[in-house]
């Protein structure tokens, strides 16, 4: 009996071990709680649901709503706002199109998941004809990254044009001119420049060991891309612009003029930290950085500048987009036609682009807001207030230099093997830059065949 | 009067008894298990539902990736044994001795811990082990007067990091478990030893350690599932799934990142199999040589 009795105790034991995972997951859902759950819209509108994972978003959608159910009399939606934490809400929302049951009437996904949400048979609406009106305003390769076989299944946010963010009271103290940096050989000559006059305190920038930006950056400058531009590929991270971005990485650290970005890449908790401290004097991020600039370090009003970012040679590209949330609509949806006309609206017409930069600080995907002079002087808005220099000034300069990368189905796969295992092995680990190259190449196509 | 009959009867009460319990289990455990046996031999997308053999498998036996994970997990597991059998033990053998004053206080203290989210404490492991010279573990070794490193890139120091995570947590649960194994020794067996002059280290080994036996099995047991299941304290004290070259990998969390992360419930579904015959080898094996299968009485 005892024997039968310690087979069954280990059997349920090991049955546990799923159900250990069920509460685990449990656990951090409990964590992960909707932190937010706002209801906007008469009683008498179609009821819909959205799922965001940013509070903030929330505030725009509910304005635009109401300009919405003024604009549609006969079309009045109510709307319930859910915010689940990012991963959370990404993980909900793969269970309930997988699963069929569950999915909110829109949700926001962030751009390098959306590739899992365009296998198999697509679970969205295709927005094509909702767009129709707002479509020649839009930057056509903000449509492109959230479409498939040219169904366009998410409504863009933002450009993420990149741009550099230079802390001027630190190359003030240390007599360098930002404004004067047009390449790397520049940027490596200002950063020995700095070393010297700060006795290595100050670093120039921090080299991220967590995330591709400067990859993409290198990649975007030369036209070159890693997932060979499509759905087709092939993948190949074996790029000159890489192995140049990386060996000019490697050098600067080996220089001991920029350090290793702590927490792996800038946008962390310990990487605003380091801002903060004022341990770098600049690095290079998407234009939707502004906002973390201000939830995060309002103690740096007034310091930070925006700047093109420098180039390997002049005349290649000086900027690319990077991030984003497409806002997509479920099939599950009872009205998806109601659902993706209003969100198009919201985030097509040139009204929401407006409320875009007013309230989230985005450089919008209507680029003629860009020169509305209106919205560019307008001092009292919060993101122009904060900023040494004005960024609708470099988003101007760098309007027709922003480059693209392509958001495939096996981007996760590159961007897991490059910011898990070889930025590691490179700036962490010591392994040469070629080499390290050819060890990710080899990864990758060993997952991808 | 039927259901009166019914359930009175020494035939059928028990097994009225036990229905939830069975229903339970084949609801939450035998169907996932056998879905699951079923899943990782399909390729499953929305909409697109394929069989694909053993291919699942024989992808895991080329994804580096899910080696590291396992690997990973051994070394985890192995270490939690090493630290959290014997310590808590000598613990609870601590606070039952007449040696040390207030008990009660040091038995809430220790248990503390396991009353706190991992999702908080990982939190906070996480700032305690941050690289920068301000984070506490670098201004300890400050004052020790070493250079400050980065606890959560390097694969040892990273494992420090897990695992004093893990001691912090568990020692308390663990040394309650002992504690409630000890009060089922009979205290004249220690009076007799103390007549014959007995030490009190010859009657913790001669006495407590081996009548403990059942106690200390059973805490192996689970720790060895906790220790292959460990998934929450990586994917907090890394912030998310992602650790600089897997060095916070587990199974676990290789099965999270497949099935949930990347939507390949199929692939993620072989990686769950895996774990689960791990378990089975490494307890069955633990077991037998613990004699649990062993006839009773001998």
């Amino acid at each position: 009996m005892k024997k039968v009795l310690a087979l069954l105790l280990t059997l349920v034991l090991s049955l546990s071990l799923f159900a250990g995972c069920d509460g685990d997951g449990a656990e951090s859902d409990a964590y992960g709680d909707a932190t937010a759950v706002i209801v906007v819209g008469p009683d008498s509108g179609t009821k819909m649901e959205i799922w965001t994972f940013v509070e903030l978003h929330n505030v725009f959608y509910a304005h635009m709503l109401e300009r919405w159910n003024e604009l549609n009399p006969d079309r009045q939606i109510q709307m319930t706002f859910v915010t689940y934490p990012y991963s959370e809400m990404h993980n909900k929302m793969t269970m309930a199109l997988q699963t069929g049951v569950g999915a909110p009437d829109l949700c926001d996904i962030e751009i390098s998941q959306f590739p899992n949400f365009l296998r198999g048979v697509v679970q969205l609406y295709p927005l094509n004809d909702a767009l129709a009106p707002y479509i020649d305003d839009i930057v056509p390769a903000r449509l492109d990254i959230y479409s498939k076989d040219g169904r366009f299944y998410g409504a863009p946010t933002h450009v993420g044009a990149t741009v550099m963010y230079y802390n001027v009271e630190i190359l003030e103290k240390y007599g360098i001119d930002y404004t004067t940096i047009v390449t790397w050989d520049d940027f490596t000559a200002a950063a020995h420049q700095l070393k010297e006059a700060s006795n290595g305190e100050v670093f120039m920038t921090s080299v991220d060991t967590g995330g591709s930006d400067w990859m993409w950056v290198a990649m975007a400058s030369k036209g070159e891309d890693w997932t060979g531009g499509s759905e087709a590929g092939p993948a190949n991270v074996q790029l000159d612009s890489v192995y140049r971005m990386l060996s000019m990485q490697k050098q600067w650290l080996e220089d001991g003029v920029a350090m290793i970005s702590p927490g792996g890449q800038v946008d962390t908790e310990q990487g605003w930290a380091n801002i903060i401290d004022g341990n770098i004097a600049g690095f290079p991020k998407a234009m939707w950085f502004m906002s973390r600039f201000l939830n995060y370090m309002p103690e740096m009003a007034g310091k930070i500048a925006i700047a093109p970012v420098p180039v390997f040679e002049v005349g290649d590209l000086r900027s690319v987009g990077i991030g984003g949330t497409g806002t997509v609509v479920s099939l599950q949806s009872s009205d998806p036609t109601l659902a993706a006309d209003y969100i198009s609206f919201a985030k097509g017409s040139y009204e929401g682009n407006l409320a875009i930069w007013d309230i989230l600080g985005f450089d919008t995907v209507n680029t003629s807001v860009w020169s509305d002079p209106d919205i560019t002087t307008d001092e009292t808005n919060q993101f122009i207030a904060y900023f040494v220099t004005n960024p609708f000034d470099t988003l101007n300069e760098i309007k027709d230099e922003i480059g693209k990368i392509a958001v495939v189905s096996f981007s996760p796969t590159i961007n897991e093997t490059i910011n898990i295992t070889t930025l590691n092995a490179i700036f962490e680990g010591g392994m040469g830059v070629a080499e390290a190259l050819a060890e990710a190449q080899r990864m990758i196509e060993i997952e991808l065949h | 009067m039927k259901i009166k009959s019914f359930l009175y009867s020494k035939k059928v009460a028990p097994y009225v008894f036990v229905v939830p319990f069975i229903l339970s289990l084949l609801v939450f455990w035998a169907y996932p298990l056998f879905s699951t046996i079923q899943m990782s031999f399909q390729s499953i997308l929305p909409g697109q539902i394929e069989w694909v053999g053993l291919a699942n498998y024989q992808r895991l036996l080329r994804d580096t990736v899910f080696h590291t994970a396992i690997s990973n997990s051994l070394r985890y597991m192995f270490w939690t044994l090493v630290l959290l059998i014997p310590f808590p033990m000598i613990f609870a053998a601590m606070v039952d001795s007449r040696l040390v004053k207030a008990s009660g206080f040091w038995k809430a203290l220790m248990y503390l811990p396991a009353l706190t989210s991992v999702v908080i404490s990982g939190t906070l492991f996480r700032l305690l082990f941050a690289e920068m010279p301000t984070g506490q573990m670098n201004i300890l070794m400050q004052w020790l007067g070493q250079a400050p490193v980065a606890w959560l890139k390097d694969d040892t120091l990273a494992l420090m990091a897990l695992l004093s995570l893990a001691c912090w947590r568990w020692t308390g649960v663990n040394m309650l478990y002992f504690m409630a194994g000890m009060k089922n020794i009979d205290h004249d067996l220690y009076e007799a030893a103390d007549i014959d002059g007995a030490t009190g280290l010859q009657k913790f080994l001669r006495i407590t350690v081996p009548l403990l036996k059942p106690t200390t099995v059973y805490v192996l047991t689970i720790s060895v599932y906790a220790g292959l299941a460990m998934f929450l304290e990586s994917f907090m004290l890394w912030g998310g799934n992602n650790s600089p070259m897997n060095i916070g990998l587990t199974i676990v969390g290789y099965l999270y990142r497949r099935g949930i992360e990347r939507n390949e419930f199929g692939y993620a579904s072989a990686v769950g199999l895996v774990l689960l015959v791990i378990a089975l080898i490494i307890n069955i094996t633990q077991l037998i040589i613990n004699g649990s299968f062993k006839k009773e009485g001998k």
